[in-house]
């Protein structure tokens, strides 16, 4: 929107900052630099009461790096990945990301147009639960953002595609069938093949293993790990601490501490 | 994404207005009629930007002004104030007096002419309504519906638009055996892929969709959007999805505006709109959808 609506009670910042001078303020070599951010929710239904998600947190993610968020359940790990996205809005603090094409830009309060393009051409979300996509079977769903982001001819998309599910171990019974009937697990496959198919260079995961066996996760681990080879940045949540010990670089923990 | 269509300040009111009118409707008013002089704001300062192959959605209850906002853009219905402007597109190219020279924009398109507006209209949008009476003539062939449109957008030749009338219901999947038969034998969502073919007769870059799949059963919803979404696609469309449906919303659009008794009470990211909705009204909405 060009113009903010005179009822809008948003807490988006107004200001979008120039490129080049935040540039300067963001440190040096980092890919994410998250200073100060915090969420509170307002819930207009309980009388406006506030809920405060995060408070105050801060950390950086190098280029190629892998973080892993941890901390008690509540303590708002989702939350920053979503802010990160702005599937939230942060009510404050910033979050520099240094792109490939755009410069070093405040994800907080860059503008909705930027965002998208960001969605489109380098940052990806994987969340817990699969999208499905009505009339839309697997194959296709997961061909889909190759096709349209990297721009490849669909019968290409579709091979990529397939040759992705069959690593993660669905099976080819079911390439054309429709997600929505699909286990709980089988989705959450479908779903991850989907959102790293175009391999985007920042990878922002909210707790995409859940409901996986051990060998899916064996799976999921060992694609993750061929991304970061491509290049990848990864920040991810994962309810098993185990598992995020194991695959990430570093740990940063959310929340008051223990 | 460029932007292709904007538009600033649109009202629409009905009835004289009065010095008590904006204080007394409104989203905190909680109505569009005011009290003191009976004049309803159906659609009050909406001010919007669509870009380029970018679906934006629409969301609010019913009297909320969404429709309104719709015909208004499609010229059905006069604005009261406000203007609105698309960016130089070749399909305008030969309408004479639209752009000023070396402008990127037009101009106000509100204050042309209604001969112009419709040549506008006819070059670059398509529209689709709820109720398919409003965009179809139930009585006439349903290829007769589409080459009525191609006509007035100056199409001549009787072959070339039974051709291209053919081209559309085939990619809207009507059986072309049934060409020829009036729209009021067919279903619902027969006639709204019959709609659908007509509003994109004259290869419009914005379509314009009003509570297209309501009251449809889901399975000829999932086919109606599921074509919408493959045309979009294919021919690089930029829509406005009007919808009280959020799954639809959700599923089309990249970003969304909320209206409530005529005002724009939020707009964002659809994901954000219904993830993290800021307004008490958007709040209540997305609290009230069945998962």
């Amino acid at each position: 929107m060009t113009t903010a609506p005179t009822t809008q009670t948003s807490v988006q910042p107004t200001a979008v900052p120039a490129s080049n001078s935040v540039a300067e303020t963001s440190s040096r070599g980092s890919m994410l630099t998250i200073r100060n951010l915090s969420k509170t929710f307002r819930l207009h239904m309980l009388g406006g009461v506030e809920l405060p998600a995060i408070s105050e947190v801060s950390f950086e993610v190098l280029p190629g790096e892998f973080v892993g968020l941890s901390g008690p359940s509540g303590a708002g790990k989702s939350t920053v990945l979503k802010c990160i996205h702005r599937t939230y809005l942060a009510t404050s603090g910033e979050i520099l990301y240094r792109s490939a094409h755009r410069g070093t830009v405040d994800l907080v309060s860059v503008a909705e147009g930027e965002i998208l393009e960001f969605r489109r051409t380098e940052i990806g979300f994987v969340s817990q639960f699969l999208r499905v996509i009505p009339r839309v079977g697997a194959q296709d769903l997961v061909a889909e953002p190759i096709r349209l982001r990297l721009g490849v001819d669909l019968e290409t998309a579709r091979l990529r595609a397939a040759s992705l599910l069959d690593r993660l171990g669905i099976p080819r019974k079911l390439f054309s069938a429709y997600p929505a009937t699909f286990s709980g697990g089988e989705q959450q496959r479908v779903n991850i093949a989907r959102a790293v198919a175009w391999e985007p260079r920042l990878l922002l995961l909210d707790e995409p293993t859940a409901s996986l066996d051990k060998r899916s996760v064996d799976a999921v681990v060992e694609l993750f790990a061929q991304l970061r080879e491509n290049g990848a940045t990864m920040v991810g949540v994962f309810h098993d601490p185990e598992l995020l010990e194991r695959i990430t670089d570093r740990v940063v923990r959310i929340g008051a501490e223990p | 994404m460029e932007a292709l269509l904007r538009a600033h300040g649109i009202t629409r009111r009905y009835g004289p207005g009065c010095a008590l009118c904006l204080d007394s409707t409104g989203a905190d008013a909680g109505t569009n009629r005011c009290p003191t002089c009976g004049s309803v704001w159906a659609c009050r300062d909406v001010s919007l930007e669509l870009r380029a192959e970018e679906a934006l959605g629409i969301v609010g209850e019913s009297g909320s002004g969404k429709s309104t906002l719709v015909k208004l853009l499609h010229f059905d219905d006069p604005a009261t104030s406000g203007y609105l402007e698309l960016a130089r597109l070749r399909q305008l190219e030969g309408i004479g007096g639209i752009y000023a020279d070396g402008c990127d924009w037009s101009r106000d398109l509100f204050s042309m002419d209604r001969y112009r507006q419709r040549r506008v209209r006819d070059a670059s949008m398509g529209i689709v309504y709820q109720h398919p009476h409003l965009g179809l003539r139930m009585g006439v062939s349903s290829g007769g519906n589409v080459a009525e449109r191609l006509l007035s957008a100056g199409w001549r030749s009787i072959g070339a638009m039974r051709q291209r009338a053919s081209h559309l219901l085939e990619r809207t999947e009507i059986p072309l055996s049934r060409m020829d038969e009036p729209p009021r034998n067919f279903s619902g969502g027969m006639q709204q892929r019959v709609q659908i073919a007509k509003a994109l007769s004259g290869d419009p870059p914005i379509l314009l969709l009003d509570e297209v799949s309501t009251g449809l059963d889901l399975s000829v919803q999932a086919r109606v959007l599921d074509m919408i979404r493959t045309l979009r696609e294919e021919l690089r469309l930029s829509m406005v999805v009007v919808s009280h449906d959020l799954g639809v919303i959700h599923l089309l659009c990249q970003r969304t505006m909320v209206m409530k008794n005529g005002q724009v009470v939020e707009s964002g990211l659809t994901d954000q709109i219904l993830q993290d909705p800021q307004h008490g009204y958007t709040q209540l909405l997305v609290a009230s959808q069945l998962q």
